[in-house]
């Protein structure tokens, strides 16, 4: 398992070094670069100011120059400096983090939690209409654009019977640890839903095998309580793969969370990175993604190897 | 194929209801009882009522006309971008597990690159500054949305190119290129189908996602991820503005996906049970 994970590991250098070209290429490709902004003031700018502004940041030169400029400069840990803001994209990915990093192990849980009682019951009980509920309702979940969710219960919550707040982190003037966590309910539910809808199945369908298995029918015939046989024998049985997709699914948080952070204005990396594609920030862009990046192709290896923990059936060479 | 479908009444009624709707959207000049950039400042910010059935917007134009005109865009990018994604998919899928060796070890890891890369993030960067009209919308769209495909159909491949029929094939002289189109990609079809089915509803999702960022098709042409964002101000005092657009995408990504699951179900030999 060790030698496992370290080849794993190495592996993982020469993908995340594609994915740099990918996502340097794509961004640089942008027509009108970062002096864009310049420009849209509509006033008149000396050609030679905007020259110099480019030359400054450096996109005067070829793009594979730039890019050995910059992975030259990102192997050392320095991801650049802002355009916009001239401070070093690091810092900023590293101030915003703990906000995401907030909302995403918020959701987490919330999707864990409820995709398992859902998920169990629905499988206790197949073709109950519990079941069917469960069924339609993931269906609508997977459906469902995000922000549309987003905004209906903005408008249910916020608005019609004003319970909850629809936007920031706290009200201002009366914050505290109750606040907040009022003001996490409703980004949290709008990016779990669809993990919700997507894992309760997964571990319904799970489950339903594991319940017909020779060894759960051993443990009811020797007399075992219902509840031990599904919830010590058939659960944990039934969890091994869905416990895997749940930590493959981690990564797909982080793109969820550029919508919903736009949307209820929580102060993570996904709305700077909104902020930052509409004012051409490419070495920020290019933080933000290549962290993106990282967590998916770190949580793939994360997700192998629980599975291979949990399952002793799986043995990697 | 045909008759396993027609078991699966919910399939069905889905196939109907996306044709029916897609009709809908197609005849929209005919039907729509108003134009769809029809300004009416008498009659802004009407509720749903008889003459306008789901109501107008701050500028008195008809909201179920805009519906049905928004929905060509939308479904016409869904079913484009689907095409694409899944055309290439099949292509990049398909060489790589006929050929083997280093062709496939080379499109694979390009496949493996690619998928490392958060889609929707990568999106939003990409329609940032391509011109936002339907077709490179779809194009955007696509090119981003085939790793899945390819990975699948690299797997039919390589359990199809043992075949007898294969080597009957080749004994008769037929290039690679022929056995790959006449013979291998359509015994893969199945997967293709679906996936490409389930790529619909994808798309058409992505899109309303990027279109509500404002980096979609541009006003003043509606489509319902454009009309969601306009509605975004006014959710409060017009509700109905938010809510409906979002009903059509669901309705219509709902029944695709119940569509994709149902074609599962019967192109899968193995689901006897049903």
């Amino acid at each position: 398992m060790t030698s496992y994970i370290i080849r794993r590991s190495l592996q993982m250098i020469p993908l995340l070094f594609g994915v740099t070209i990918i996502l340097f290429g794509v961004i640089q490709a942008a027509p009108g670069g970062p002096e864009g902004a310049l420009l849209e003031s509509d006033r008149f700018i000396d050609p030679d100011v905007i020259e110099a502004y480019r030359q400054r940041l450096g996109v005067d030169q070829p793009v594979t120059v730039q890019y050995a400029r910059w992975i030259g400069a990102a192997l050392k840990g320095d991801l650049g400096v802002s355009f916009s803001t001239t401070r070093p994209v690091a810092e900023m990915i590293l101030e915003r983090l703990p906000a995401t990093l907030e909302l995403m192990g918020a959701s987490f849980l919330l999707a864990a939690v409820l995709a398992f009682l859902l998920g169990v019951f629905s499988a206790v009980r197949q073709y109950s209409w519990f079941d069917h509920l469960g069924t339609g309702v993931s269906f609508v979940g997977i459906a469902m654009p995000v922000f549309w969710f987003a905004l209906i219960l903005q408008l249910v919550f916020g608005v019609w019977l004003g319970w909850l707040p629809v936007a920031g982190t706290e009200t201002v003037g009366a914050s505290s640890w109750g606040d907040h966590l009022l003001h996490l309910i409703l980004p949290a539910t709008v990016l779990s839903f669809r993990y919700v809808a997507g894992w309760s199945r997964y571990l319904r369908a799970s489950m339903l095998g594991v319940l017909r298995a020779d060894f759960v029918r051993t443990a009811r015939a020797k007399g075992l309580p219902e509840r031990s046989v599904v919830g010590g024998h058939a659960l944990r049985n039934a969890m091994i793969p869905v416990i895997s997709v749940m930590a493959l699914n981690l990564a797909g948080l982080f793109s969820g969370a550029v919508i919903t952070e736009t949307i209820f204005a929580w102060p993570g990396i996904g709305r700077m990175f909104v902020q930052a594609m509409f004012s051409r920030d490419y070495p920020l862009l290019m933080g933000i993604l290549l962290l993106g990046s990282t967590m998916v192709v770190v949580f793939n290896l994360l997700a192998d190897v629980i599975y291979g923990l949990l399952d002793p059936r799986i043995r990697y060479e | 194929m045909w008759r396993r479908l027609k078991r699966h009444r919910l399939a069905i009624a889905s196939l109907i209801g996306v044709v029916v709707i897609s009709l809908l959207c197609l005849a929209a000049p005919l039907l729509a009882p108003f134009d769809f950039d029809q300004i009416d400042l008498a009659n802004i910010r009407q509720p749903p009522s008889f003459a306008h059935w789901l109501g107008t917007d701050d500028l008195g134009r008809d909201l179920l006309t805009r519906i049905l005109y928004g929905g060509r865009v939308s479904i016409l990018i869904g079913l484009l971008a689907a095409v694409i994604g899944t055309s290439f998919g099949s292509l990049v899928g398909a060489a790589s597990g006929f050929y083997g060796g280093w062709v496939d070890n080379l499109l694979m890891r390009m496949t493996d690159v690619v998928y490392s890369i958060p889609t929707l993030p990568l999106l939003i960067v990409l329609a940032s500054y391509t011109q936002a009209d339907a077709a490179s919308m779809s194009i955007t769209i696509g090119v981003l949305s085939w790793m899945a495909t390819a990975r699948v159909v690299r797997g039919e491949v390589l359990t199809i190119r043992e075949m007898e029929y294969i080597e009957a094939a080749r004994s008769l002289g037929a290039t690679n290129a022929r056995i790959i189109t006449r013979h291998v990609l359509p015994n893969a079809m199945g997967p293709i189908v679906v996936g490409a089915t389930l790529a619909v509803g994808n798309a058409i999702i992505l899109e309303s996602s990027l279109s509500f960022l404002g980096l979609g098709v541009q006003p003043p042409t509606p489509t319902w991820g454009n009309m969601l964002m306009d509605a975004q101000a006014t959710m409060s005092s017009q509700p109905w503005l938010s809510i409906f657009p979002g009903l059509a995408i669901l309705l219509v990504v709902l029944a695709v996906n119940f569509l994709g699951d149902g074609l599962q179900d019967a192109l899968d030999p193995r689901a006897e049970t049903r």
